[in-house]
Order: C-alpha cells, then sequence, then structure tokens
C-alpha cells in the first residue's frame, strides 16, 4: 500500500487492496459513509442537497453543507462543501476519482474551488489552483 | 463578520486577481497602469480588484506622484497556509477510517 499526500495541492491518494465496486459503497452509502466521515443525509443524486455534521467546536458548528456536483458509479464522486453563512462562508468543491490497478484501486480525493461562482471547478481542466498552489509553494520558500 | 482567511480566500477565487498577485509577487512592485496594460481590462476594473486584494491584506500601496504602486504582501498568504495543513491532517484522517472501515466489510 502506498500513501502519498500534498497537502499543498490539498490532493490525498492511495492504493487500496479492494475493487472500486467496494470503495464506491463506502463512499455513497450514508450509514457507510457515517462510519468513516460524518454523520449525513447523502444520497448519490446530481443536485441532492444534504449535510455531514460533526460535533460543534470553537469557530465551527459542525455543520458541512454540501450539493451533489457528478455521480459517475464506480468513478468520480463530487460535492461542494460549504462551512458556515451561505453568504459570507466558505465553499470548496471535493472530487472522488477511483482508478482500477492491478492490486485494487487508486483512490484520490481533491479539495479545491473556492467561491460558489466556481463550483464547475470539479471539472478540473482549465483550473488555475493546481497551479496558484504550486507558485504558491514557491512564494512560501521566498518568504521563510 | 468575515475573517481575514475568508477575505484571503475570496479575494484569490477570482482568476483576474490571482492573475494580478502573481504579476506583483514574480516581478515586484509596479503601477496601476502597467498592472492594468498588463490585465488587458480597464483601470477602474483593475482598482477594484486591488481593493479587493488591499482588504485581504495580499497587496500594499503607495502614492508617488501620479503614480499608485502596488506589491504584493506574500506573508499574508499564512491563513490559506494554515487552511491546507488542517484539512490535510482532516482527510488523511478521514482516509485511516476509510481503510478501517473497508477491511471490516470484508468480514
Amino acid at each position: 500500500m502506498t500513501h502519498t499526500a500534498t497537502s499543498r495541492s490539498l490532493v490525498i491518494e492511495r492504493e487500496m487492496p479492494q475493487p472500486p465496486e467496494k470503495i464506491w459503497r463506502a463512499l455513497t452509502e450514508g450509514p457507510l459513509l457515517e462510519q468513516w466521515m460524518m454523520k449525513n443525509d447523502f444520497e448519490p443524486v446530481v443536485g441532492h442537497k444534504f449535510q455531514f455534521r460533526a460535533d460543534p467546536m470553537p469557530n465551527w458548528n459542525g455543520m458541512v453543507d454540501c450539493e451533489v456536483l457528478a455521480v459517475d458509479p464506480y468513478e468520480r464522486l463530487s460535492y461542494n462543501w460549504g462551512v458556515g453563512d451561505p453568504a459570507s462562508g466558505l465553499q470548496w468543491v471535493v472530487l472522488w476519482t477511483l482508478t482500477p490497478t492491478a492490486g485494487g484501486t487508486h483512490v484520490r480525493m481533491e479539495q479545491s474551488g473556492f467561491g460558489p461562482d466556481q463550483q464547475a471547478a470539479y471539472q478540473g481542466a482549465n483550473y488555475g489552483w493546481q497551479k496558484f498552489f504550486g507558485n504558491l509553494e514557491r512564494v512560501m520558500k521566498g518568504v521563510n | 463578520m468575515p475573517t481575514l482567511a475568508d477575505r484571503v480566500f475570496k479575494a484569490l477565487a477570482d482568476p483576474t486577481r490571482r492573475s494580478i498577485f502573481e504579476g506583483l509577487t514574480r516581478d515586484g512592485e509596479q503601477t496601476v497602469h502597467a498592472l492594468t496594460r498588463r490585465a488587458g481590462i480597464s483601470q477602474p476594473a483593475v482598482s477594484k480588484h486591488l481593493t479587493v486584494l488591499k482588504r485581504a491584506r495580499l497587496v500594499r500601496h503607495r502614492r508617488a506622484g501620479r503614480e499608485t504602486h502596488y506589491r504584493a504582501q506574500p506573508d499574508s498568504l499564512a491563513p490559506m497556509a494554515d487552511w491546507l495543513n488542517h484539512y490535510g491532517a482532516f482527510w488523511r484522517d478521514r482516509f485511516d477510517q476509510l481503510e478501517s472501515l473497508l477491511k471490516r466489510m470484508e468480514k
């Protein structure tokens, strides 16, 4: 099993021994999802609005407001991820990608896309965040 | 009341502002005129973007004669770096829990 994480670009990837079908169940069946993520009313239906609910903590009421953006069974799942007041809070896009491998599945999670006007970000293609984070790293190095 | 982190993220959510900010970090201080020429949009539009960047403390300005000069403040990206660290830890923890759930599902 490999474990790579590039936190600067908020991409987390792991190789898992299970087939994509099984991992897909863990990502999309509410009771299973609750066991490793949070309480939720998720449904794998594009446009479905749902919440992840955790215990409240300082500066966060424990709620994540989400909407399903893409569902391609066993391959790709995307939802937006909103924390705080919809008007002033922050919106992200979470994209899960499952790729079958010889020994199981390559699981990739990407969190990106700031701003409700940029939900198309889950399509990824010509979106500049990856490049920006690369540059950010360079800029931060220059500071230190 | 938006936090400074909110302002930083929102300021950089716009591709034009991101490009202005990147230009300033790469090439150093520039006048509003130079930034306008490079951005290919009107000067009032550039000024508006600069105001948003200024509120997020991502840029500073100084006046010299009739020109206003802007420069980047890259250390104000710290809230963004904090966010990356925070969510990086969050997701790695979730991945661990997902792996142990998948093992339980095999039984």
